[in-house]
């Protein structure tokens, strides 16, 4: 049997725009359903308090209010909100959907109002009183360990949620050896996804068929329903979750909420359709956070750049309560520690804290762009410090592509990878020699060019279940109608990566079909058989492999029935534009439709074949992928202002086999973007209080249009041998690798200055305190405005 | 308490008495359910919500629906009347082809906008496409995408009136 490759690598346009560009497709809050309620809640203005009383009577008599309620109404018809990750001594921090006697941080739901329009609900809401009894609140993560903090969740005796471990090769070997121990405090710090869509949440209850149906903007509509059916303890067949049009996750809508579970148990309460559709303060205040992370770095290194072990002590802010994999994240951080080079011996010590703020979890990246950003720091303290160019430290410690598969000493096989390939591809593209001389000149004059590297990996394609806190496989089923129109139902559950059009280009391909012959289904657990859902670069990796083997298993019964028919072994048989035919003799053939409908009318099967034609496939991958590439970032500095510049962003990616690569790029693009948010303009702040000062857009900067230039991307290919169609996933990898790459070249500009490292968010207020200091402590060159004439700046 | 506005929408004449207070965007989306138009802040920082209002990109998320009273309205779902050729609108054409969407929440906001850059100014630079859509926030794309886009839609409409 021969298939041809016609679609897979092509870059088609996608199946899923006509009803996005023309307004005609559904998000959560387009649904109305007869008698729909609106949910508002009332959120904690404290960071900490102690809830004295509350009061809902004016509330509750309000025009149109159908009920309100608080804690205390909800307390036995409901579980804690879940949490998938298990450490070991790991303390538990499990919140319940309402507040009861305590908050424990700003914007934690305390009572919510029910009413017939959302106005009217809001207004409602404000007449929920509500006394507290202000707490001292714990917001620095370094002070909430220190002796007499006070304790956030008051059964145990201190902030700290655990400490994790992980040691590999001998360290202190590696330290006693070393010519020179280069050390680093690095912030990672906290963010906010911000998902264009907000969360939306609608469930209608109805009772003579005992189904409550959710719909909610999510990345995990199966694991969501368990979950749901869990906290509300209820038979999970009465529960079915749809995940509709998702207007973007990033992690942040790859857990089980408060809201979700509260507005489930409403509609099956009150007896009416309900919605609750998050507000962008909301969405800032109680949706997951990212990042959040504080490192000491330590590198042992010979003279001539050899690495030759590290040291690395994380402590990660979880927040006050854990969210779906909390704690889990920063462990990722310690996995990944050595990046792309080969580190003899490694030693992580990570601390978890509560804090009174919202939960960190699953940012995009997810752990994974902290452990880049502190190695990739490092590397170039290293090539400062050794007075090396930043490439050789880094190619003299890459394995050598025969090395592959890799064992790190932090207990991982990464799949293949040519790190030279990939970081000769940015040198050139970049020209980066030249890129070298020309800052050499311009430094003489009093400019300040920067140019950054990266070369990063990451882990991807999550993952194999026995590393995975609950299964690591996906699923996927094809069915063929009997008029020969392909169904892909898929367990992932893509909301905007496009796999409406990649798994149709992959199904295309190995029938022998149109993508137009296919259609991809996801996001509905009435539909799709389980699945685990799409985060962590897996929905290709995991999710494409179950339909490409589910595929090939339809593929080969068609194939019996075509040659039972023709008269011929079925592995001659060539699937191609819509036909089956004989390889030898394609005349010798078969309409595509035409065996398919001899599978469903069963008059012609062979022998003991079972009619209809459909196949499921559950993939469980046996590692996970490892993407990697090489940045480089070049920038001016204006030693005046302190601005930045962003002059030329270079990208080689590494993603394996490519399906489409419009939407690599696509996700490479993206990714870049968000990391230039973390890298210059994004911080969430809270202040002494616990008040979050970023709040709303109006105060945390997202990058727009004009904060980016023109990307220049390529691509190198070294396939996975995980999985049969060599992909290894791109969804976060320009999160991962970019955020380095674009603060190395700003401290590479502000080198003249004796500046080493600074935290992000790179902003000129800070650049320009540095330059200042450098200028006051004297001998330090003075400067003219860089970028004279330009109008792009990062802000 | 209501007030009687009277608007017309994609070419539709709408009749409604409405609470003051009501958000235009919320009149698009409840009374007359076009949901195209979606609500990404409230704050008019964020664009999702951007329709062609008099033939400017305004933010319907700031805008009481009685502040529309008599105003001609465009939203992504009667966009395609305005491209006279019984198809997509270029710009929708030029979202499409250069994949300058991804999650699609800010595309029907972000793709009025380009029309009315297009309107103003339709041989754009890359420069002054990004400047325009400055009021525009997408978080999947990066914008390269977009800009694309917006330059597709500038020569197949440049084309078209030759």
């Amino acid at each position: 049997m021969a298939t041809a490759t016609r679609y897979i690598g092509r870059p088609l346009k996608r199946k899923e725009d006509p009803r996005l560009i023309q307004g005609l497709a559904h998000y959560v809050d387009d649904l109305r359903l007869p008698e729909m309620h609106y949910v508002a809640f009332v959120r904690s203005p404290h960071a900490h308090a102690r809830i004295r009383s509350i009061d809902t009577t004016r509330a509750q008599t309000a025009p149109g209010v159908l009920a309100v309620l608080t804690g205390q109404d909800l307390d036995k018809a409901m579980g804690v909100i879940p949490c998938a990750a298990q450490l070991p001594e790991m303390k538990l921090a499990l919140r319940p959907p309402l507040a009861k006697e305590r908050v424990l941080f700003v914007g934690e739901p305390v009572a919510l109002v029910v009413a017939a329009d959302r106005y009217t609900a809001r207004d409602a809401a404000e007449l929920v009183e509500v006394e507290y009894e202000p707490l001292t609140p714990v917001v620095d993560p370094e002070k909430a360990l220190a002796k007499g903090a006070p304790v956030l969740h008051p059964q145990y005796s201190d902030n700290v949620a655990y400490r994790w471990e992980l040691e590999g090769g001998d360290v202190k070997a590696a330290f006693a050896k070393a010519d020179k121990v280069i050390r680093q405090r690095m912030v990672n710090q906290r963010l906010i996804p911000v998902a264009m869509e907000p969360r939306a949440v609608v469930a209608d209850y109805q009772p003579g068929e005992n189904q409550l149906t959710v719909w909610s903007s999510t990345q995990i509509p199966h694991l969501l329903r368990t979950q749901i059916a869990a906290v509300l303890g209820v038979p999970e067949y009465v529960v079915h979750v749809i995940a509709p049009e998702v207007g973007g996750g990033f992690g942040s809508k790859l857990n089980v909420y408060a809201e979700e579970v509260l507005v489930a148990h409403l509609a099956m309460r009150l007896g009416k359709p309900m919605k609750w559709t998050e507000s962008r303060r909301e969405n800032f205040q109680a949706t997951i956070h990212g990042r959040d992370q504080i490192a000491t770095m330590e590198l042992a290194v010979r003279r001539d750049g050899t690495i030759l072990g590290l040291r690395c002590r994380i402590l990660a802010d979880l927040g006050a309560y854990y969210q779906l994999l909390t704690p889990l994240i920063p462990t990722l951080t310690g996995l990944m520690i050595c990046g792309c080079y080969k580190i003899p011996a490694v030693r992580v010590e990570i601390t978890g804290v509560f804090t009174n703020k919202m939960a960190t979890d699953a940012y995009r990246g997810a752990g994974r762009p902290e452990a880049t950003y502190f190695i990739e720091r490092a590397m170039d303290l290293v090539a400062a410090e050794l007075k090396k160019d930043p490439a050789e430290i880094r190619r003299k410690n890459f394995p050598q592509p025969k090395e592959f598969p890799y064992a790190t000493p932090t207990g991982l096989i990464y799949d293949s990878a040519n790190y030279q390939k990939s970081l000769d591809a940015a040198l050139k593209k970049s020209n980066y020699r030249k890129l070298r001389a020309q800052q050499a000149k311009l430094r003489r004059q009093g400019r300040y060019l920067g140019i950054g590297l990266s070369t990063y990996v990451e882990i991807c394609a999550m993952g194999p279940s026995s590393a995975m806190p609950a299964g690591g496989w996906e699923s996927a089923t094809v069915r063929v109608e009997p008029t020969g129109k392909v169904n892909v139902l898929t367990g992932a559950s893509p909301h905007g990566q496009g796999q409406e059009t990649s798994f149709a280009q992959i199904a295309a391909d190995l029938l022998g079909l149109e993508p137009d012959d296919i259609r991809v289904v996801h996001g509905d657990t009435a539909v799709v058989p389980y699945g685990i859902g799409t985060f962590g670069s897996r929905a290709t990796a995991v999710g494409g492999t179950a339909v490409y083997t589910a595929l090939t298993k339809v593929r080969d019964k068609l194939a019996a029935i075509a040659g039972h028919i023709l008269q011929e072994d079925p592995k001659r048989l060539v699937f191609r534009d819509r036909k089956i035919f004989l390889k030898s003799n394609p005349a010798k053939s078969l309409a595509f439709a035409e065996a398919v409908s001899a599978a469903y009318v069963a008059k012609t099967l062979p022998p003991g074949m079972e009619p209809g034609l459909e196949a499921t496939h559950f993939f469980e991958p046996s590692n996970f992928t490892f993407p990697f590439g090489a940045h480089v970032a070049v920038v001016e500095v204006d030693a005046e202002t302190g601005e930045v510049h962003l002059l030329r962003y270079v990208a080689v990616d590494d993603c394996g086999r490519v399906i489409n690569p419009l939407l690599v790029d696509g996700q490479v693009h993206g990714g870049i973007v968000q990391s230039l948010g973390q890298a210059f303009l994004e911080e969430a702040v809270y202040d002494e209080n616990g008040q979050l000062l970023t709040g709303e857009l109006t105060d945390y900067a997202i990058p727009r249009a004009w904060d980016v230039p023109r990307l220049e991307t390529a691509r190198t290919v070294t396939p996975s041998p995980v999985n049969p169609l060599g992909v290894k996933g791109v969804g976060e990898a320009g999160t991962i690798g970019a955020t380095p790459a674009l603060i190395n070249a700003v401290v590479d500009a502000l080198a003249p200055f004796g500046v080493r490292h600074l935290d992000m968010p790179a902003r000129r207020e800070r650049i320009w305190q540095l330059i200042r200091r450098a200028r006051q402590a004297g001998s330090r060159p003075t400067a003219r405005r860089a970028g004279a004439g330009r109008d792009r700046r990062v802000r | 308490m209501g007030v009687v506005i009277q608007v017309r929408v994609n070419g539709k004449t709408r009749q409604h008495e409405v609470e003051p207070r009501l958000l235009f965007v919320h009149y698009l989306r409840d009374v007359l359910g076009l949901t195209g138009t979606h609500i990404g802040c409230e704050t008019s920082l964020c664009g999702a919500c951007t329709v062609l209002l008099n033939g400017k990109a305004v933010k319907s998320c700031t805008l009481l629906a009685v502040q529309a009273d008599g105003a001609e309205v465009v939203t992504i779902e009667g966009l395609a009347a305005l491209g006279g050729n019984g198809g997509l609108h270029p710009v929708q054409e030029g979202f499409w082809e250069k994949h300058g969407l991804q999650c699609g929440y800010c595309t029907p906001g972000m793709i009025l906008a380009a029309v009315e850059l297009l309107q103003a100014n339709p041989k754009p630079k890359e420069e002054e496409i990004r400047r325009a859509l400055a009021g525009n926030l997408c978080r999947c794309t990066g914008y390269q995408h977009i800009v694309d886009a917006v330059q597709f839609a500038a020569k197949k409409m440049a084309a078209g009136k030759r």
